[in-house]
């Protein structure tokens, strides 16, 4: 039932609720106040390094390396996947495998912003911007 | 529309009540006309007898795994067990004192809790409906103990109202029940509602919305010593000549609107929270526990499998050592269930077909975080006669679970800090797990100042660090499921997959107790037929 991911401020405390009954289509994002605390609430970073260690190093881990168990988040670091810029953005926005689809938490902003610092670090040198508008077309 | 008062379809009816009081309300007129799913679990199942000396390999060691292992072991047939962990349970899952937890990134937390405290990181609770792991549960002797979901004199808290004053969840639910009553009878009487309501009924929801939100005969919800019985007093009544009870004040409705609080009082509405909700002795992880050990000689441990591959006859199985690696073994069967999470699973090898495929990798695992605290003293029993269920706050932490056991226990408890999900579970996991906890306690604090002089020592699960799940459980959307589930339930070969992923109640044990009797059903009835 979509309603459920929709209960706003509080949400998260229905949140079991909701994926223990995952009826309705991608919900939209709850209207929210200042704190972060709903499922889909938006990442309240900004800049590509903000939104890495932010976000994305909880899997990828800070010196993205990834991490290996009964299975693995890949390395960021030297990552020659990330050569087209459209397949990280892609990916970012709408996952893949175990990878979570983040379009709904993170804007055009925020995810050329990071796209291009993971593509700028951890030995990638990929100079070619991405830029908000190649994000709101892979949308 | 048409001019003839109709009477309102019961679609109709919730989005008038929806819209006129508010998901809480309508949550509780969808429970209360029980449009909620329920269990498929019909009793014990009984398979007949196999052909002899079938095998079949089960993958994983969590509740799906071992429901349909000592299930095909029952009915005669040779069942192996393979796990990642060196435990059974999977996300069936207690810490103790004295455990140790290394999560991905090799952060390593030691569990310092007094004996008999612990933390749920998994699941945390049964509730009554949930017939199929509760019949398990009582197959293997497990004791179990109320979970109480709902606390009427636990707190609701928001860090945008009421000055940060956290208000108790008894008076936040009479407040706006009574004044959503209130608002609802001035437009019955008014005729508002005649296009939804039959002339005939009216009284009737009249006479219903004046013992539901506690009117006084004016349809009022008067802030008086009626409506303190529903939402407390000021000063309660008692014995002798001190026991004058002295009324309360509301919360206008204004304020509680504004608040957001409304939200908060959904909660034990929802089927799956609703009374009598349950929990094992001990920690869920006992039911994990009870399993391995009635199934002990079948599992085999500290097993990473890298490799599914199925042919005409069987299905092989390759696996190395999970802590040590090494060459990889083989183990072949006839058949294979395999449990193994979509998250894990999507990045073994295994030859199934494109649907199946497809299936697996459509399925992202959520995140979810929860954070154990151990406190010196049992402040909120002692100081604010809070025992048992949970706190609200609109703060990342999200809600504050009480300890459902040992209640006035003169000793240490162990509070369920944090348990939050999405955006602020990504952030935390980001984090090293002492940076989640020092977070926890500085939300906690402002709910229970007494948090900063109580506090021992703490352990915080994030559920993307978990190395066996890579997250918490399955997400689906209606659109993916519509796309992908069947695919992802039906037998590929000899291969059928089971787990909370692979049911409609996903995040729940009973999702995998039921997804692993339909999938091994199916697979019985294949392999009588071959």
């Amino acid at each position: 039932m979509t309603i459920r991911l929709l209960a706003g401020a509080f949400l998260a405390l229905t949140a079991t609720a909701a994926y223990a009954d995952t009826a309705g289509p991608a919900p939209k994002p709850p209207a929210h106040g200042p704190s972060v605390s709903g499922f889909f609430s938006p990442f309240p970073f900004q800049g590509g390094e903000a939104i890495y260690k932010g976000v994305c190093q909880g899997c990828h881990m800070p010196d993205a390396k990834g991490a290996v168990g009964a299975g693995a988040y890949p390395a960021l670091a030297k990552n020659e996947n990330l050569e087209t810029a459209a397949y990280p953005v892609s990916i970012v926005l709408k996952g893949q495998k175990a990878m979570p689809f983040f379009a709904m938490q993170l804007d055009d902003q925020q995810i050329a912003d990071v796209v291009n610092y993971v593509r700028t670090h951890f030995g990638n040198k990929y100079r070619d911007k991405v830029k908000p508008a190649d994000v709101k077309a892979l949308r | 529309m048409t001019d003839q008062p109709l009477a309102p379809s019961r679609r109709s009816l919730l989005g008038m009540i929806g819209m006129v009081a508010g998901s809480a309300a309508m949550y509780h007129a969808m429970t209360e006309m029980a449009l909620a799913d329920t269990s498929t679990f019909k009793g014990p199942i009984k398979l007949s007898a196999p052909p002899p000396g079938t095998s079949v390999l089960v993958l994983g060691a969590g509740v799906a795994g071992m429901v349909a292992a000592m299930e095909l072991r029952d009915a005669g047939y040779k069942v192996q067990v393979l796990e990642y962990n060196g435990r059974p349970g999977g996300r069936n899952w207690s810490l103790y004192g004295g455990d140790s937890y290394t999560e991905l990134g090799g952060f390593t937390q030691k569990v310092q809790f007094d004996p008999g405290q612990y933390i749920n990181p998994g699941p945390w609770r049964l509730p009554y409906h949930h017939q199929g792991i509760l019949h398990y549960v009582n197959r293997l002797g497990v004791a179990l103990e109320p979970f109480i979901q709902v606390n009427y004199n636990a707190l609701v808290h928001s860090t945008e109202a009421f000055d940060g004053k956290p208000q108790r969840y008894r008076t936040v639910q009479a407040d706006f029940y009574g004044q959503i009553s209130e608002l609802l009878s001035k437009s019955t009487k008014q005729g508002a509602l005649d296009q939804a309501v039959t002339q005939q009924d009216r009284e009737i929801l009249l006479t219903a919305l004046k013992e539901w939100g506690a009117l006084d005969a004016n349809y009022q919800y008067a802030t008086g010593l009626e409506a303190g019985e529903r939402r407390g007093y000021a000063s309660d009544p008692g014995g002798g000549l001190s026991s004058v009870p002295i009324a309360g004040k509301r919360i206008e409705m204004a304020d509680l609107l504004k608040s957001g609080m409304w939200s908060a009082i959904g909660a034990g509405l929802a089927y799956d929270m609703q009374s009598s909700i349950f929990q094992p002795k001990g920690g869920m992880g006992q039911i994990g526990k009870a399993f391995g050990k009635a199934l002990e000689p079948l599992i085999q441990y500290n097993c990473k499998v890298v490799e599914i591959k199925q042919g005409d006859k069987g299905v092989e199985v390759s696996y190395i050592d999970s802590r040590t690696g090494g060459t990889p073994k083989n183990m072949s069967a006839d058949w294979c269930v395999c449990t193994i999470p979509a998250s894990v699973l999507s990045q073994i090898p295994m030859n199934v077909g494109g649907p199946m495929k497809a299936a697996i990798n459509q399925i992202p695992y959520m995140a979810a975080l929860k954070v154990g605290l151990q406190m010196k003293r049992r402040f909120w029993e002692q100081d604010e006669q809070i025992y048992g269920g949970v706190t609200y706050t609109n703060q990342p932490s999200t809600m504050i679970g009480y300890p459902q056991w040992d209640f006035f226990s003169k000793g240490k408890g162990v509070l369920l800090g944090s348990y939050c999900f999405g955006t602020p579970a990504y952030i935390a996991a980001a984090k090293p797990p002492e940076e989640r906890i020092k977070d926890a306690l500085e939300y906690g604090a402002k709910i229970h100042p007494q948090y900063k002089d109580e506090f021992e020592c703490g352990v915080a699960v994030a559920w993307h660090r978990v190395p066996w799940t890579l997250g918490c459980a399955g997400f689906w959307t209606e659109e993916s499921r519509a796309q992908h589930y069947d695919n992802l339930c039906a037998i590929d070969g000899r291969i059928v997959l089971a787990g909370e992923h692979a049911s409609r109640i996903p995040a729940w044990q009973e999702g995998a107790v039921t997804s692993a009797l339909d999938a091994i059903t199916r697979l019985h009835k294949k392999a009588m037929s071959v």
